[in-house]
């Protein structure tokens, strides 16, 4: 039996200023003060890493890059860690897209936590290896948020492509 | 050009490979990762991106200050005014020295006159809110509301009104970034108030700090109270830094280690007074010439002296 690409249904083409406000605002996200609670989520890994799964085309290490100097400088980081990340958080994320969407949605999650993951032990071997102090296992416990809120992000971020432009009761789909 | 051999036609028009690309933005980030820890050259590039990011930063962080605001809004009175009681009883403690503090200023220093010794120098600053602390797990720096526009520059120290909090190692246009003495390696020259011996206290990372190079038997005790040195021309001497909380000595080793926690509230909320740079000390007397072993350090330091 053939498998079945449940994960996917028919989707309204992606705008360009949704992807763009989506990463913005997870940028916001990461500079509320909740950022400091033990266990949060790095949002902009967590965005960045969606859409270069769902739209490889449109949002790749260039974005990574770009958002990694912007977290950089918020956070006040040494220039570079976010950015190393982020780039190679993105070229993953792309090439292995087409596997990942093939999964329903609980096991795709399963496939993005060894990246978000990835993502995080990257930046703590950077700083530890250039002599910065080791800031806790609490550090580490943000990606594994991540990937349960894999779900409830992909439903958000999907949300605008999923209504029809004009609603047709004879339409097929 | 209209050849028969031409270049197939662009049906999908692709960027570069992307291993290539992939290998273009790790090399250019670990080049600036690099040169950012060891140059410190990128201070531009960073002030520039801050200048965007700030106003975005400020905004995130409305709601948790509007909040604050609500929930000191709703105290009540009658914790304010037992706020107030409790201000007026510490300012009346404090009065009998503040009163004769003006006047034993002007003692010390006729008595200093006296002696010929340089006069003090007097602390002056300006009082700057923080905003945030950075988000960074791997330091411990805060944010505050004041930076070039109002003069601040690198290396300034700040303090709060028990005693140091850390020194200024990054000036946006309006904000400036505070390196706490508890973060990791962060350096401040100390004196032992009960026995004048100079040290040098770092931070550890963990909230505490460690005087190190003291010889297992060196004169310190529990609960002896450091104070800056002003040895480095960047501190000026006499503000409380941290207290002695723990001695292991150890004779498998020839320093003890030597445990402090900051009297400044450096993980708490509120002010800070960043104070002016300090002027700047004498000259250091010249190398003797006559040592004669190494030219190449002699030349560097020399080089230094030029500089200075």
């Amino acid at each position: 039996m053939q498998p079945t690409f449940t994960s996917s249904r028919i989707l309204l083409p992606v705008r360009p200023w949704f992807i763009f406000l989506s990463l913005i605002a997870a940028a916001l996200l990461n500079f509320l003060p909740t950022a400091h609670w033990p266990g949060m989520p790095d949002w902009v890994a967590l965005v960045l890493c969606f859409w270069s799964v769902r739209e490889f085309r449109r949002v790749g290490m260039g974005w990574g890059f770009v958002l990694g100097l912007i977290m950089d400088v918020a956070d006040g980081a040494v220039l570079g860690q976010h950015c190393f990340a982020y780039v190679l958080l993105a070229y993953t994320a792309s090439s292995l897209s087409r596997r990942i969407l093939w999964f329903p949605l609980a096991q795709q999650a399963l496939q993005v936590m060894p990246l978000l993951l990835a993502t995080q032990v990257l930046q703590a071997l950077m700083r530890l290896a250039v002599g910065a102090d080791f800031p806790g296992w609490g550090y580490f416990i943000g990606p594994f948020i991540a990937t349960l809120l894999w779900i409830p992000a992909t439903f958000i971020l999907l949300l605008p492509q999923y209504q029809p432009v004009e609603q047709d009761p004879n339409r097929p789909i | 050009m209209a050849g028969i051999d031409h270049a197939p036609p662009p049906f999908f028009k692709r960027g570069p490979a992307p291993l290539a690309l992939l290998t273009f933005y790790i090399a250019v980030s670990l080049a600036i990762f690099v040169v950012d820890l060891r140059f410190k050259s990128l201070d531009l590039l960073r002030q520039s991106i801050a200048l965007l990011v700030d106003p975005v930063q400020r905004v995130a962080q409305t709601p948790g200050s509007l909040v604050d605001y609500a929930a000191s809004y709703l105290q009540g009175m009658h914790s304010l005014q037992t706020e107030n009681d409790e201000l007026k009883h510490a300012k009346l403690n404090t009065a009998p020295n503040l009163q004769r503090l003006a006047q034993l200023e002007a003692e010390n220093e006729r008595l200093r006159k006296l002696l010929a010794v340089k006069e003090r120098e007097n602390a002056s600053g300006q009082v700057t809110q923080i905003m945030y602390t950075a988000r960074d797990p791997f330091s411990r720096k805060i944010i505050v509301d004041k930076g070039q526009q109002a003069g601040i520059a690198a290396g300034q120290p700040a303090i709060d009104e028990a005693g140091v909090v850390g020194q200024v190692t990054r000036v946006f246009p309006f904000s400036a970034e505070i390196t706490l003495i508890t973060d990791k390696d962060q350096v401040v020259p100390v004196q032992v108030v009960r026995t004048g011996q100079r040290s040098v206290v770092f931070g550890l990372g963990n909230g505490q700090l460690e005087l190190r190079y003291m010889p297992a038997n060196a004169d310190i005790q529990v609960g002896d109270l450091l104070v800056t040195s002003g040895l480095d021309g960047i501190f000026l001497p006499g503000f409380p830094v941290a207290k002695v909380v723990n001695i292991e000595r150890d004779s498998a080793y020839s320093f003890a280690r030597i445990f402090c926690v900051p009297i400044a509230g450096v993980e708490n909320f509120g002010e800070v007074m960043v104070l002016d740079p300090r002027k700047p000390l004498p000259e250091r007397p010249p190398e003797i010439a006559s040592r004669g072993a190494l030219p190449d350090g002699q030349r560097i330091k020399k080089k230094r002296m030029d500089k200075n």
